[in-house]
């Protein structure tokens, strides 16, 4: 990879030790991509936000960085593994997670960053303009970025997005430039599928496809769909980015996603008949979500408890309209700033299996988390487990 | 042809698997040892072996776990790939972990248990 002589001389640490590590990263990522310079990007989306899963290496690792590291461009974060605000509730989470959770956190906060603390950035802020460059760890949000939102990054790594905040760039390779080739297509064989189905098509998808994949056979699917389609799908491979396809080109490898693939991806997540409680959100539902939400549970009681996970922008919003109130009144918790997917808000001493209709959610839950996993789509959920 | 991502030197002993490696949910990251079943070295330690796996994949928190794995003495001494993905790139680069990529050839070359040098300022770079 080419360097300028500027670049080359933070590499070799004339700049400090924080740009030099950054610039480290951003070698080895762009080496490992084939990358011939680095560009600039406006917006770098952060993981490794959840004490579960960075650990006190971690911890101490951003509390050490945060000392002299700023973000030179915009950067927002992954959801933690706790709400603050709801905290005192939930008496089995010790003080040394909460202890270090809050420092992972504030080093974040330090840095300069904006403190989402949510995986749906996209659902928060106005996309910018059409091939912008950005750099956004979490897999969800790149696929989205890149296959709704027009907007150009790869599946880029905790470190990798966080050496591109800190200094406004990122290697030129892979979905950042123009010529990809013709990548599979995934051949949607489902009627009127449910975001469930549009969830185990992209876990499918992940699998099967390497840096990118079109689908056909799709019209139009809501943003629940959508967004149970990336979710899925960055949890299952290397994917990242989709096309829905009209027409078929005659070159592209074509793969069918019909019953029996869905009910292989079922099997493989589904292990429980039923919850002991339900969380929706992986990702994190948006303000249109949530208005569905709301619509669906007028006159309707949850029968058990259920979690609910939105960012705490979303959730703000949803209050002014008044989509909590009624989700609320329905027995509904509503959760920020964490998610379904290795939260310790779930009590693993009290809980079996967990009623979901995240595929991404699924597969952490029984994978990290440890519990049983009872897949159902939201509408099956209302039918089934409201009065 | 062997392609340098991280640079570095080390000596160990080959641990080799033919599965790419989810280092979020596969790997303990205190110990080192593998703990998903679905994988062949399931139950081994990756812990000062020189690494042999295809690459990556799953979660970009991945690199944190292998920071994680370095901090706690518990790393591979190097690792060696097949492909070069941004997690076990980027992860390598900041614990300081020797890392290449080798051809398909080379890569079916290497010996599991084999003694083995990882040399990136060397002609031969490993022997």
């Amino acid at each position: 990879m080419e360097l300028t002589s500027e670049e080359k001389a933070t590499l070799n640490g004339e700049h400090g030790d924080t740009l030099q590590t950054a610039y480290r990263i951003l070698v080895a990522t762009g080496e490992a991509t084939n990358a011939e310079k680095l560009i600039p990007i406006t917006w770098a989306h952060l993981s490794g936000v959840n004490y579960n899963t960075i650990g006190d290496a971690g911890e101490q690792f951003l509390r050490e960085l945060s000392k002299d590291a700023r973000v030179k461009v915009k950067a927002t974060v992954n959801p933690m593994g706790i709400d603050f605000d709801h905290i005192s509730e939930f008496n089995h989470i010790d003080d040394e997670f909460i202890k270090k959770q809050a420092s992972i956190r504030d080093s974040y906060i330090r840095m300069g960053v904006e403190p989402t603390f949510s995986c749906t950035p996209y659902d928060i802020f106005d996309l910018p303009e059409k091939n912008t460059q950005v750099s956004f760890a979490e897999s969800n949000a790149a696929i989205f970025a890149n296959s709704l939102g027009g907007l150009k990054t790869n599946k880029e790594s905790a470190f990798s997005a966080l050496a591109s905040a800190i200094t406004g760039k990122s290697p030129y390779s892979d979905l950042r430039k123009d010529d990809i080739s013709t990548p599979m297509t995934i051949r949607m064989k489902m009627d009127n599928p449910s975001e469930l189905d549009f969830g185990m098509l992209g876990f499918f998808a992940g699998k099967v496809g390497d840096t990118s994949v079109n689908i056909s056979g799709v019209s139009q699917p809501n943003r629940r769909s959508c967004k149970a389609l990336c979710g899925g799908m960055g949890t299952s491979g290397t994917c990242a980015k989709f096309q829905f396809v009209d027409t078929e080109d005659t070159t592209s490898e074509k793969v069918d996603f019909g019953k029996e693939e869905m009910n292989e991806v079922f099997d493989e997540l589904n292990t429980a008949e039923k919850g002991d409680i339900i969380t929706l959100g992986s990702p994190q539902l948006g303000l249109e979500e949530l208005s569905d939400l709301s619509k669906m549970l007028k006159g309707k009681s949850f029968e058990k408890r259920c979690m609910i996970f939105c960012s705490r922008a979303v959730q703000e919003q949803a209050r002014a309209l008044d989509y909590i109130n009624e989700i609320e009144r329905a027995g509904g918790e509503i959760l920020s700033d964490c998610c379904t997917c290795l939260t310790p808000l779930i009590d693993t001493n009290e809980t079996d299996a967990i009623t979901t209709n995240s595929i991404k959610g699924a597969y952490y839950l029984k994978n990290s988390t440890g519990v049983d996993v009872n897949l159902k789509s939201l509408a099956k959920i209302i039918e089934d487990e409201t009065k | 042809m062997s392609k340098i991502i991280v640079q570095g030197t080390a000596q160990g002993t080959v641990l080799k698997t033919s599965s790419p490696i989810n280092f979020l949910g596969a790997v303990d990251k205190k110990t080192g040892t593998i703990r998903d079943q679905k994988y062949d070295i399931f139950e081994k330690s990756i812990k000062d072996t020189i690494l042999v796996f295809p690459h990556g994949i799953g979660s970009s928190v991945g690199a944190y776990t292998i920071y994680s794995l370095k901090s706690n003495n518990s790393a591979p001494v190097a690792m060696i790939c097949t492909k070069a993905d941004l997690t076990v790139a980027s992860g390598c680069a900041l614990a300081n972990i020797p890392m290449i990529v080798v051809s398909n050839d080379e890569f079916n070359s290497i010996q599991d248990g084999n003694k083995i040098t990882v040399d990136t300022k060397s002609a031969n770079v490993f022997n």
